[in-house]
């Protein structure tokens, strides 16, 4: 566990991956649950690289495996009868290859989670300072006095007002932003290189959404730590993350750098999710555009590509290629990072003419006059 | 009031009911007729009209004699108007009285004071029994449909039972209107058999609004019908929603939290803090142009997707602490302790919520554009006190500017200080 030590000041953080080996490294992540239904294929082959100081967010609905991946990068699969293949790298180190013991002297230490409701997260018993105090003794042979000292600094940083009294509250005593800010503070005590928000903004309202999108940047510029933010909410994603991994069916069916993502995507699916949320600033005569249907089941996906059965672009694709072959992770055309796994040959052409002018008519005249 | 009488006549006259059930629009001239004269400004009479309304919870004290020793005021003083077929969104922070606004309009709680006006009859001291017709006209979407809805009861029991309950059909034609709902909001009449754990949460929600319209309500009191949703769902919903109102001319009182879905869906908006509104206006304005700090703040925070293309994020007024107790709010202007232009006047005195547009009402003694806040408070001439919030002897409280649920065709102009008309 060097990394506490070799952190480098934020500003000299090399932008892309430093020679070669990604701080997280994540492999043909596959988590699959048996039942008595069947197997759920919660996550199927998943990869994804993160710098340190760089921020994933991580799209989908609900049951497309975004919260299982995390999850299992944390170790929480352990000790259930999941099936775990594949690799994750944190710092060279296969998480998946390491005992029970190691992976528990790294969790919360290297890896830490922000989870979505603060309420059901902490402990009602104890108070919010043993809580996070608990989290820096098991990692550090201190005593409980310097482990409580510890926790109110945390509050302070996480800016708790009278963080000395306030350590010794219960949960309940906070208020839904504060106890959010609690468990930022239990997640970072350690100064753990990794840390894991599964929908850290959810419950919250948009005023304190913004303080914790806020001081989540804040802190991730102190400590230097990567960041995966999972979410639904693009709005989020388009101003924390750097890369974005949009999941369908346990699978990631669009990759790259967010402003590539979210201006020029190429998967039918992302194109849905930015059509079915209403823009602040958009035409409010214009309706919403949603996807139809229902996410599938993961206990039997369907054929091919798994999101055929509610994809509007079906037909542009020669024939039957979608219900029965998975397209593969391919190079977007836009080049670089960005990747897609789509039949559609121009999907950029679709984007401009049928999908932009549809849901931001304003943005797709600006796009069209340069080329014009 | 002549507009009380369809009510329970229609209670009376159970063959008529049936017949007025089995058409799915109900005839819009009635409602119409009631009302005499119609406003110059809009082109519908309000359905509803809220007056002061005010909710107090008290506040017991533990042991074994639970003395009150306070009250939660959870909505301390609204007024607005919903105007038949309309929407009005109300917006704000968990815990400023939205949902309780509702609740109060269907009555599911007894306001402490104010009126609730429902085409043109108050009915904020209604007992159980003249409720019971009531509850045709109003109707409520729950936020979370899997805990609004029996789990041990089919959807065919479910959403039949409000007809069951009124009497509207017959017991043997029940179940084909509830199949002809399940059409409406788009889900297979043939599961009418099911459960709800066995459909998915749009699905779920879906269940709910059919359950909602089953007697033709003329209000919908829509209380965060998405947030529970998946986006691509919410979408669905919200499509479904529009489409229905389009419809059936259903009015709307939509409470949400998501400013962007407000601004979509309503017309109109009302935000709310710590039980009052504080701003209201139409949805232009409020998203435009709005002059409530409180307003410029919540707008500011909302997250953009379009940020992606210029990337980090926006600047944004930030709202330093949390939103203060309702039992025992701050004086004055309760928004005052996390405002970033408050003054002495704004502890001192109450800003009113004053008509400062043709459909644009805000409460702040500074209201303003952003970064065009007046040095001196707007509200002083209005309210007969000083710079300071200091009374001042021989002015008057101007209460034809104030104290209207609607709007007025007088509003005080901002720039000049002194009332304008349209």
């Amino acid at each position: 566990m060097t990394h506490a030590a070799s952190s480098p000041a934020p500003e000299t953080v090399p932008q892309q991956r430093p020679s070669g080996q990604p701080f997280l490294s994540v492999r043909d992540l596959l988590v699959h649950f048996p039942t008595v239904d069947g197997v759920v294929k919660a996550t199927d082959g998943l990869s994804f690289d993160l710098a340190r100081g760089k921020t994933l967010g991580i799209v989908g609905e609900s049951g497309s495996g975004k919260s299982v991946s995390s999850s299992t990068i944390l170790g929480l699969q352990r000790g259930t009868r999941a099936i775990v293949k594949g690799e994750i790298l944190l710092d060279g180190t296969d998480l998946l290859s390491i005992s029970d013991e190691q992976m528990r002297l790294r969790r919360g230490r290297d890896v830490a989670m922000i989870f979505q409701d603060p309420l059901s997260a902490m402990h009602p018993y104890y108070t919010v300072g043993n809580q996070i105090g608990e989290a820096y003794m098991v990692h550090h042979d201190v005593s409980k006095k310097a482990a409580r000292a510890r926790a109110i600094e945390m509050l302070d940083r996480v800016g708790i007002p009278q963080p000395d009294r306030r350590v010794d509250d219960y949960p309940h005593q906070f208020s839904g932003g504060m106890r959010q800010r609690a468990m930022i503070a239990m997640g970072l005590i350690n100064d753990p290189g990794l840390l894991i928000a599964d929908e850290p903004t959810t419950a919250l309202d948009v005023t304190v959404q913004a303080q914790i999108l806020d001081l989540l940047q804040d802190l991730q510029r102190e400590f230097n730590s990567a960041i995966i933010i999972i979410t639904h909410d693009l709005g989020v994603v388009a101003e924390m993350a750097d890369d974005v991994l949009v999941m369908y069916a346990g699978r990631c069916v669009e990759y790259g750098p967010t402003k590539e993502i979210l201006t020029q995507p190429q998967m039918p699916y992302t194109w849905g999710l930015l059509s079915s949320v209403p823009d602040v600033a958009g035409d409010t005569e214009s309706r919403l555009v949603p996807i139809p249907g229902n996410p599938p089941s993961l206990l039997n996906p369907p054929s091919g590509c798994a999101f055929h059965p509610r994809c509007a672009h079906l037909d542009k694709v020669p024939g039957n290629l979608c219900r029965t072959d998975l397209p593969d992770l391919t190079p977007a055309t836009t080049g670089g990072n960005h990747v897609k796994r789509c039949h559609l040959v121009h999907p950029e052409d679709v984007w401009a003419k049928e999908v932009l002018p549809e849901i931001a008519p304003e943005l797709a005249e600006q796009n069209q006059e340069p080329t014009a | 009031m002549s507009h009380a009488e369809p009510t329970p006549a229609a209670e009376s006259a159970p063959g008529e009911q049936s017949s007025a059930a089995e058409e799915i629009i109900p005839d819009p001239g009635h409602v119409f007729e009631a009302h005499g004269q119609s406003e110059a400004d809009f082109s519908a009479k309000p359905i509803l009209t809220v007056d002061n309304l005010k909710m107090y919870f008290p506040v017991k004290s533990a042991g074994i004699i639970r003395r009150t020793i306070g009250h939660v005021q959870a909505v301390d003083g609204v007024s607005f108007e919903v105007r038949k077929g309309d929407s009005l969104g109300l917006v704000g922070e968990s815990g400023c009285g939205k949902s309780t606004t509702g609740r109060l309009i269907t009555r599911l709680y007894k306001p402490t004071a104010g009126s609730i006006a429902f085409e043109g009859t108050d009915i904020s001291g209604y007992g159980s029994r003249q409720l019971l017709p009531l509850r045709r006209d109003i109707q409520m979407i729950f936020q979370d449909p899997a805990t609004s809805l029996n789990p041990r009861h089919t959807v065919g029991s479910i959403i039949g039972a409000p007809l069951r309950i009124h009497q509207v059909v017959p017991s043997d034609k029940v179940l084909p209107r509830v199949q002809e709902l399940l059409e409406v909001v788009g889900l297979n009449p043939e599961h009418y058999n099911r459960y709800p754990h066995e459909f998915s949460g749009g699905q779920r929600q879906r269940i709910g609004i059919a359950r909602a319209l089953t007697l033709q309500p003329k209000l919908l009191v829509a209380d965060e019908p998405v947030s529970a949703l998946d986006v691509s769902i919410q979408a669905q919903v919200i499509n479904l929603l529009q489409d229905l109102q389009n419809e059936f001319g259903i009015a709307f009182l939509f409470i949400a939290h998501d400013l962007a879905v407000v601004r979509h869906f309503c017309p109109e908006v009302a935000v709310m803090y710590l039980g009052k509104i504080v701003e209201i206006a139409d949805r232009d304005t409020i998203y435009g142009a709005p002059h409530h700090p409180y307003t410029q703040a919540l707008l500011s925070a909302v997250p953009d997707v379009r940020q992606a293309s210029i990337g980090g994020r926006r600047e944004r007024i930030r709202l330093e602490g949390d939103v203060p107790s309702p039992i025992n709010p701050p004086s004055g202007c309760r928004f005052r302790t996390r405002c970033p232009i408050a003054r002495d006047i704004c502890a001192r005195v109450e800003p009113p919520l004053m008509q400062v547009g043709k459909r644009h009402k805000v409460a702040c003694h500074f209201a303003g554009e952003l970064g065009q806040h007046p040095a001196t408070p707007v509200t002083t001439g209005v309210l007969g006190v000083d710079d300071e919030g200091h009374d001042v002897a021989g002015a008057q409280r101007r209460s034809d500017l104030l104290d209207h649920p609607g709007y007025q065709d007088t509003w005080l102009d901002l720039k000049t200080g002194q009332p304008v008309g349209s």
